[in-house]
């Protein structure tokens, strides 16, 4: 057994607990500001939270200092630093707008500077998890209230009046007494004077003083920019003497170049060099899969390169990879006792001595992210210095592996963090910038290397292919009195360590043993599965095939009872609670207990709105069907219902979508709402389409006619997205990811409401056509 | 020598004229709006316009629009007001924003053949584009927004 505590960790199975010292002098250059807000203070602590969070147990936790986020120029032009990773979610807007909140700056004035990978100066950039509200809402309102005092004494100084006299109001001091006021670029260089308050001591705002927190309607940083044209996401990166890469990989994971025979691509206009990539064994973490690099003036020449290129491959141990047996073996996997990772009560006995025992048996096939950027990187490597510019969700991870594959000092590497065309968790995964690094290192010249779609697709880090199997058992007056769920699905793990056959507690506590109903006897089990390709992170993760399974589990019970679905789930999520499950350190997202316990209370809370908003029980036309589901996830709460329309010849259409989201204090409403609708697209694309098979170890599919997403034609008519206020101490928690696991559920128990057949087994596809 | 108009402006190729016009655009010309998302013409991140019809510039030549006009992304408007853009800035359309240089390339050639398209209309023209990260629902907004001015 492999198990990791901490999934971050699993960047390299390496210690990240080194702090470097941070000069003045460096952080000067970071920011790239002159006569700016140069502040000479000690460094303030590095974590000081109002409510606790596992900020601080990221690698290189959290930095609360406003001199590595904030300057402010002459002119009065604030300078906000987004350490974060910007893939769509907003992050690059709201980060710096809660700084922007606390100084009272004024949001026209100030502009956003996106950090480089640097861990040590920035804190954790992790962007996945979504984590980024959750982990940086209150130090970023600390730097912006620090700033702010500053600020204010500054100014009290320079009039010689208590700084309790003074007050910033939209960019500028205010002395109220004397009606005198001074902007922010004017107090700059005195505030740079002052020394960094403790945080202890900080006054942060009043909620109800909020001008742009909680209010909705900030357009994102970026928007100008992309709809012009201007902005600039990894594949946009040009340097004088660029080259072009397209690399030919092994077609299956773990195989090796056997052979090549370059001349027809070098025949190929356009086309300058044909040469070796290096490749790591599997499982190797991020490293290249290595193959063949056709180098060329430009990338459609480099791309008929590669297709002219004749390869022979020794396909290697995972050659007979097949998904119709594999699937075959998680199943009768799932059929027998495996790992118990939860227990309570007794489920042998209580399914024994059930009146009715329903059973449920499950399957998702593996994903492909495929984020609309495919994998892309530039990079620049002279002598013992490496200059990196990608599409990254992880800059720090970025940068330590660029190092290590090098052997050059992590303080030589730059990673420049372009805008992510979409990232989805493949792009925690730094494959492509080793790649363009090892090119670049050895053409001696900056290398750009473009991923094809073919690639994105066949070579990708799959979402897990999983077989979920669930008996309920009832007692005669219909209560579930029995619950054991199995779940068989390779590891993430697997891609970092050999042999792994089990889910690591973060996987498992994604749905599984985390599950939150009222029921005296519970198992939870994780029989074995070993991997056969790169499994990685996928938007939500297991949350996705666990809540297929549990809430799908709770349509059929409703449909054996004869009970109204939402009434159903609400009877099983039983009494309001703080839920402790039996299980030895519960992976809970990383998170403190404490501060976000399972609380079902918030569950039957986002169930009831979205019921009452979303007017469960209506009256649809005949073929339409409405359905329900709930899941928590990356510590918020959700709730969706679908209705579907079904057509006599099995079409199905989605008119309305409503959810329901508790994720505590947030930040922007409008972002919220946006990536609400975008998962319901990405629940209905899984739902209906997604699939990526195996035959003899090779990936079936290779582009969007065979790896189908939803189109707009096929799109909800209209999601509807009710936001839970927070009370007023509830920390933030995530928004990217939670959208996604209750969609299918819901639609699939709204199918059945429709037609009458139950959906166990996804995509979709053409069970309805029958 | 192939010649061709990009944005106003007439640019020369002596390459091979089977290179695709999106890597043209990107990689030689240096106008890298244009976003290439499949190669195939599965996606639409590509879209450009040629004379007044919209074109996946990843299946189309250098050849193919020798003598024509292409209109990229950054040639739609001088100030980036075209009406389909400040609709799309209006209703907060991108998330990642990638595929969105090829969206709005794709609405601005429907409004011109077609003023006042439908739902179904717009539903059906925006087809061929797609978002991975789901903003559909905002892009017929946006698209209704731009055509009626509501």
């Amino acid at each position: 057994m492999n198990f990791i505590d901490n999934p971050r960790k699993l960047r390299g199975f390496e210690k990240h607990v080194r702090v470097e010292k941070v000069s003045r002098r460096s952080i000067l250059k970071g920011l790239g500001i002159t006569g700016g807000f140069v502040l000479a203070a000690p460094v303030m602590s590095r974590q000081a939270l109002a409510y606790e969070t596992g900020a601080g147990k990221m690698p290189h936790g959290v930095v609360v200092d406003p001199r590595v986020f904030v300057s402010i120029a002459p002119d009065g032009i604030v300078t906000i630093v987004g350490h974060r990773s910007e893939m769509g979610t907003g992050v690059r807007t709201s980060l710096p707008l809660i700084v922007a909140e606390e100084m009272e700056a004024d949001w026209s004035r100030v502009k956003v500077q996106q950090a480089h990978g640097d861990e040590v100066k920035f804190g954790n950039q992790d962007t996945d998890g979504s984590r980024s509200t959750r982990h940086y809402l209150m130090p970023m309102r600390q730097i912006g209230a620090a700033a702010r005092t500053m600020l204010e004494q500054a100014a009290a100084k320079r009039w010689g009046v208590p700084a309790t006299e003074v007050k910033a109001v939209n960019h500028e001091v205010v002395h109220g007494a004397s009606g005198r006021k001074l902007g922010f670029g004017e107090l700059a260089m005195d505030a740079a004077k002052e020394s960094v308050p403790a945080i202890e001591g900080l006054k942060l705002k009043d909620p109800k003083d909020f001008r742009y927190l909680t209010k909705g309607q900030i357009g994102i940083v970026d928007l100008h920019d992309i709809t012009t044209g201007k902005a600039r996401y990894g594949a946009d990166v040009r340097l004088p003497g660029m080259k072009y890469a397209v690399i030919a990989r092994p077609p299956v994971t773990g195989g090796k170049l056997v052979s090549f025979d370059p001349e027809a691509a070098l025949k190929v206009p356009g086309v300058e060099k044909v040469m070796k990539v290096q490749g790591w064994p599997w499982p190797s973490k991020f490293q290249p899969l290595g193959g063949v690099a056709v180098i060329a003036r430009n990338t459609g020449a480099a791309i008929k390169g590669r297709d002219a290129l004749k390869l022979t491959w020794d396909d290697g141990a995972n050659a007979k990879y097949d998904s119709v047996a594999y699937r075959k073996e998680l199943e009768e996997a799932s059929r027998k006792p495996g790992l118990v990772v939860r227990q309570e009560g007794d489920v042998d006995a209580a399914l024994k001595g059930a009146d009715k025992v329903i059973v449920g048996e499950y399957y998702i096939p593996h994903l492909a992210h495929v984020s609309m950027e495919p994998p892309v990187a530039v990079a620049d490597v002279k002598g013992d210095k490496a200059e990196i510019w990608a599409p990254v969700q992880s800059p720090g991870g970025t940068r330590d592996d660029v190092a290590k594959t090098l052997g050059i000092p992590e303080g030589n590497v730059t990673v420049n963090v372009t805008l992510l065309g979409g990232g989805f968790g493949r792009k925690s995964k730094c494959d492509y910038a080793l790649e363009a690094a090892l090119l670049s290192k050895e053409l001696g010249a900056p290398v750009k290397v473009q991923w094809t779609r073919e690639d994105d697709i066949r070579n990708g880090f799959l979402h897990t292919v999983s077989a979920e199997r669930i008996e309920a058992g009832l007692d005669k007056n219909g209560k579930v009195i029995a619950w054991r769920h199995r779940s068989v699905a390779p590891s993430i793990v697997s891609t970092f360590a050999a042999g792994t056959v089990h889910q690591a507690p973060f996987e498992i506590g994604m749905g599984l043993a985390d599950m939150p109903f009222e029921i005296a006897n519970i198992s939870c089990e994780n029989p074995e599965a070993a991997a056969h390709t790169r499994i990685g992170w996928f938007r939500s993760v297991s949350n996705i095939p666990r809540a297929f399974a549990v809430q799908s589990m709770v349509g059929e019970i409703a449909q054996a009872t004869g009970r109204d679905q939402k009434d159903m789930l609400l009877e099983l999520i039983g009494s309001p609670r703080i839920v402790k499950p039996n299980v030895k350190d519960l992976w809970n997202y990383g998170e403190p207990q404490d501060s976000y316990p399972i609380d079902t209370a918030r569950l039957r809370k986002v169930v009831e709105l979205v019921a009452e908003k979303g007017e469960w029980g209506r009256q649809v036309p005949k073929g339409h069907g409405l359905g329900i589901a709930v899941h928590r996830s990356f510590v918020s709460y959700i709730a969706t219902i679908v209705e579907v329309a079904v057509d006599d010849k099995g079409k199905l259409t989605v008119p309305r979508v409503d959810t329901a989201i508790d994720c505590g204090t947030y930040v922007n409403p409008e972002r919220i709402a946006s990536q609400i609708e975008g998962a319901a697209i990405m629940g209905l694309s899984l739902a209906k389409y997604g699939e990526i098979s195996f035959k003899d170890g090779k990936v079936q599919q290779k582009n969007f006619d065979d790896f189908q997403v939803v189109r707009i034609d096929e799109a909800p008519v209209v999601t509807n997205v009710y936001i839970v206020p927070p009370g007023p101490d509830t920390p933030p928690s995530g928004v990217g990811e939670p959208g996604v696991p209750p969609f299918a559920p819901a639609l699939i128990n709204a199918i059945f409401a429709a037609t009458g057949k139950r959906i166990r087994s996804l995509p979709i596809g053409k069970q309805l056509e029958a | 020598m192939i010649k061709v108009k990009i944005n106003g402006q007439e640019q020369s190729w002596d390459g091979d004229p089977d290179l695709p016009l999106l890597w043209f655009l990107r990689d030689e010309a240096g106008l890298t709006g244009t976003k290439y998302g499949c190669g195939q013409a599965l996606c639409g991140a590509c879209t450009v316009i040629v004379d007044k019809e919209a074109v996946r510039a990843c299946i189309t030549s250098v050849n193919d629009v020798a003598g024509r006009e292409v209109t990229t992304i950054e040639g739609l408007h001088p100030n980036g007001d075209h009406p389909v853009q400040k609709a799309w800035r209006q209703v907060n359309v991108p998330q990642c924003g990638f595929c969105q240089a090829g969206q709005i390339m794709q609405a601005a050639a429907l409004l011109m053949d077609n003023p006042k398209p439908s739902h179904d209309q717009i539903r059906e023209a925006m087809s061929g584009n797609i978002c991975r990260c789901g903003c559909y629902q905002r892009i017929e907004n946006a698209v209704h927004l731009a055509s009626t001015g509501v």
